[in-house]
């Protein structure tokens, strides 16, 4: 009995030795994340609390309170990411529920069309807006030639530019969660509404809408993360007109080496990522957005 | 025709008539997201300053102009291959990750995963200057090994995600019947775990090589000196004025990016070998 008792503990420690060198094989890629984001990261919060003569001090956090440019930074930075979450749910949504019902081969041509500028570099995409939105560009001298409008409309290097192209980049990132929530609601549930005898309105806004909501949450998550650190598009199709923080952060840097500053913007810009996903995560299963689910 | 309008298109009887105006709204939808990419090919070929469309003279000056400047294919060709050395460097690391954590089951895997998921939470420009500063300290500073190791990490996430979904539908079991008969656990996952997440291991790679390919953020502070990227000069060239050139850029680009998922198609949907 004694000897047995011995080899299932020997049993035991190997099967344990198994498993942390199993998970070691993890440890490449977690080491490379802490060397090239996680520390780095972790000195930028450090220097975001050192003031310009290498003390401590929070005068890089009272800047952000106290200098209305910085005020105007941040709300700018909202003002676009709820803007373009908004747009992206307006014209997300209907294009979704048109595909989800669509025969499945039909459907899958026209999730081409949302797979295809994923696919594309965001840098092409953003120069496409920019050549389209010119003043003398594709938009402008189509809708002249149609009489639209008489004269060149600025469509570029200002809110309109950003918001445009934003909302096209940030698309398939809303439609495809909302396009897997739709295609999970049962048919069944609809038929039902209206044999019980509600109007094809009220069984949509009663029936099909509530189910697709985490879906619809979770894309629209997606997009406000993503567009609260968003530089590029933002860079090169608001002109300068349109600066958030992420633009700050590069300045700051490019232009007059403020690490502090810099630091203290990207430590508030992930502290509202993190409490966003954090507030979300109390509602929805976050393992959903990521694609871990199932 | 008129027979189609009023057949109902839903459970709820709705008719095709009656929602016309999703099917137009939609297809105008659709159209606008995929045209402003692909009308950059025809205007590519304008021989005019402005990019006209339809152009009225055709003609391949920007191309010329593209492909007659050393620095521009200096970058090309730096930007191709980071994103090939990415894409081998971190497909095996990111699949021996997922392997790891999916077969493991210690108590950490909840902790390392959500580690190995920080490069696509923590914004992108936060992670450029990081990497800045740590490249300085390191001496990686406008190298490609350091180009190469930050888009690793960026495409980590991507790659654990994907292989990681494709091992929880897969039946571990099958490894223990290898390994039951004599392999190796080495062994048992070559020869039959990983032909089975062969897709997602193809995936995860092309995943890799146009995460690579498309980074512009983190490539306009590391990437520079000698081997600046085709995306950091590109972004440069846009912030000064529009200059045609990107146009003829950006079809090289928009080709080089399907090569990449036709290429991927084609190896994905091969037979694993017996």
């Amino acid at each position: 009995m004694a000897a047995l008792g011995m080899n299932a503990d020997g049993l035991r420690r190997d099967e344990r030795l198994e498993r942390l060198r199993l998970f070691g094989l993890s440890s490449p890629a977690l080491l490379l994340i802490l060397v090239v984001l996680v520390i780095p990261v972790g000195w930028l919060f450090y220097v975001s609390f050192i003031g310009a003569n290498g003390q401590f001090s929070l005068e890089n956090y009272e800047r952000m309170i106290n200098r209305s440019s910085y005020r105007r930074i941040f709300f700018t930075t909202f003002q676009v990411s709820f803007l373009t979450t908004g747009l992206c749910i307006l014209i997300g949504y209907p294009l979704a529920y048109f595909i989800s019902q669509l025969p499945a081969k039909l459907a899958n041509l026209c999730l081409i069309t949302v797979l295809l500028p994923f696919w594309t570099s965001l840098l092409v995409r953003t120069y496409a807006w920019l050549v389209l939105l010119q003043k003398q560009g594709l938009v402008n001298s189509w809708g002249m030639s149609l009489g639209l409008w008489d004269e060149p409309i600025k469509m570029v290097h200002n809110m309109t530019g950003t918001l445009i192209g934003m909302v096209h980049i940030m698309l398939p990132f809303l439609i495809l969660p909302v396009y897997g929530a739709m295609k999970a609601v049962d048919a069944d549930f609809m038929k039902a509404a209206a044999n019980l005898g509600a109007s094809p309105r009220k069984a949509f806004w009663t029936v099909f809408f509530p189910l697709t909501t985490p879906g619809l949450f979770a894309g629209a998550l997606m997009v406000f993360i993503l567009c609260l650190g968003f530089f590029v598009t933002p860079a090169v199709l608001g002109g300068g007109k349109v600066i958030m923080v992420s633009m700050k952060i590069v300045s700051n840097i490019e232009l007059f080496v403020n690490w502090g500053a810099a630091s203290a913007l990207g430590v508030v810009l992930l502290v509202a990522t993190v409490a966003i996903l954090w507030v979300a995560s109390r509602f929805l299963n976050l393992d959903q957005i990521a694609g871990g689910g199932h | 025709m008129g027979g189609w309008f009023s057949k109902p298109a839903t459970e709820t009887q709705v008719t095709h008539g009656q929602r016309m105006w999703l099917y137009v709204l939609a297809v105008i939808i659709m159209v606008l997201l995929v045209a402003p990419t692909l009308i950059v090919i025809p205007m590519s070929f304008s021989d005019s300053q402005y990019l006209e469309f339809p152009p009225q003279t055709w003609s391949t000056r920007w191309y010329n102009h593209y492909f007659g400047s050393e620095e521009w294919m200096q970058a090309t060709a730096t930007s191709l291959k980071v994103a090939v050395l990415t894409m081998m460097v971190a497909t095996p690391v990111g699949v021996l990750a997922a392997y790891g954590l999916h077969a493991s089951r210690v108590p950490y895997v909840r902790a390392a995963f959500v580690l190995i998921l920080t490069p696509m939470m923590v914004p992108l420009v936060l992670v450029a200057i990081g990497a800045f500063y740590a490249y300085v300290q390191l001496n990686l500073l406008y190298t490609i090994t350091g180009l190469v190791l930050a888009h690793t990490m960026l495409a980590l996430p991507l790659v654990v995600i994907v292989t990681g979904s494709a091992l929880k539908g897969y039946d571990m079991t099958q490894e223990d019947a290898a390994r039951s008969l004599g392999a190796p656990r080495w062994q048992a996952f070559l020869t039959v775990t990983l032909p089975q997440i062969r897709f997602a291991v193809i995936t995860s790679a092309l995943l890799a090589f146009l995460t690579s390919f498309d980074e512009v953020v983190i490539a306009m502070f590391i990437s520079g000196g000698d081997n600046p990227t085709l995306t950091r000069n590109m972004f440069n060239a846009l912030r000064d004025q529009i200059d045609p050139t990107i146009a003829s850029i950006s079809t090289v680009m928009i080709l080089i990016t399907t090569l990449a998922m036709v290429l991927a198609q084609v190896f994905g949907q091969q037979k694993p070998p017996k």
